[in-house]
């Protein structure tokens, strides 16, 4: 019973999000399969993007009259998305996360006040 | 140049998801501050691109038995009702509304990676 709650909880939020913004689930599926599923890390990963992925499916298809209209930019950024996803794997094994997760989390900001004032 | 900018675009958020953290908080604040691109329009690309980048990401994962089928089951398919739901309200919300909306939730991620960051070091 508790665990049907949780499952429904985690599942509403994180379906609300990603089908207002587009994006952003994996950060509430992922901590949250962590701290109240208890999840190990890699698992809780792995098995949040196996529920963003039938999630964003529905969300790209209620969304298509929206990127139809660029569908040139929507297929360049698609395939070097793809090329660096593969880069980004493969360079995650070499190099510490710490630095680019702080630069990665100053931009974030940036463009989040850019985006609030712009 | 508006090429270069997408193709760096794709090429940094795909980096930045394949090192496991999510893609769309800087491809979408990208080609809307950069490219111009309505917030709507940009929010559908972000969703389409993570499909084919999942697919590829979930047959590595599978290979290394690290899905628990039976946890992600029954959220998703919570998930995919809200979803439907929040894709309805994102397109009754002005884009102007959903841009703030959007600024709030880069600006938490981004405080969160930092809070993990320092919680690694120690």
């Amino acid at each position: 019973m508790k665990k049907t709650f949780l499952y429904a909880v985690i599942g509403i939020i994180s379906g609300l999000i990603n089908g207002i913004l587009g994006a952003g689930g994996g950060t509430v599926i992922v901590p949250a399969l962590e701290h109240f599923l208890h999840l190990p890390q890699q698992k809780a990963h792995a098995t949040a993007i196996s529920i963003i992925l039938p999630t964003t499916i529905v969300s790209a298809f209620l969304y298509s009259k929206y990127w139809m209209t660029e569908g040139k930019t929507t297929l360049i950024v698609a395939l070097f998305g793809m090329a660096g996803g593969f880069v980004g794997a493969k360079m995650l094994k070499k190099l510490s996360g710490k630095t680019i997760r702080i630069i990665f989390a100053i931009s974030l900001m940036v463009a989040g006040v850019r985006m609030l004032w712009n | 140049m508006e090429l270069m900018l997408l193709v760096a675009a794709g090429l940094f958020s795909g980096m930045i998801s394949g090192m496991g953290i999510g893609g769309g908080v800087i491809l979408i604040p990208a080609l809307t501050l950069f490219l111009g691109i309505e917030q709507k329009v940009a929010q559908g690309i972000n969703l389409l691109y993570f499909i084919p980048t999942a697919i590829v990401a979930l047959t590595v994962h599978c290979k290394n038995k690290n899905l628990e089928l039976k946890t992600a089951l029954p959220i998703a398919a919570f998930g995919i009702v809200a979803a439907s739901v929040g894709a309805y309200l994102a397109s009754v919300i002005p884009s102007v509304i959903l841009r703030k909306i959007f600024a709030l939730l880069t600006i938490f991620v981004g405080i969160n990676e930092i809070y993990i960051a320092v919680k690694k070091e120690k």
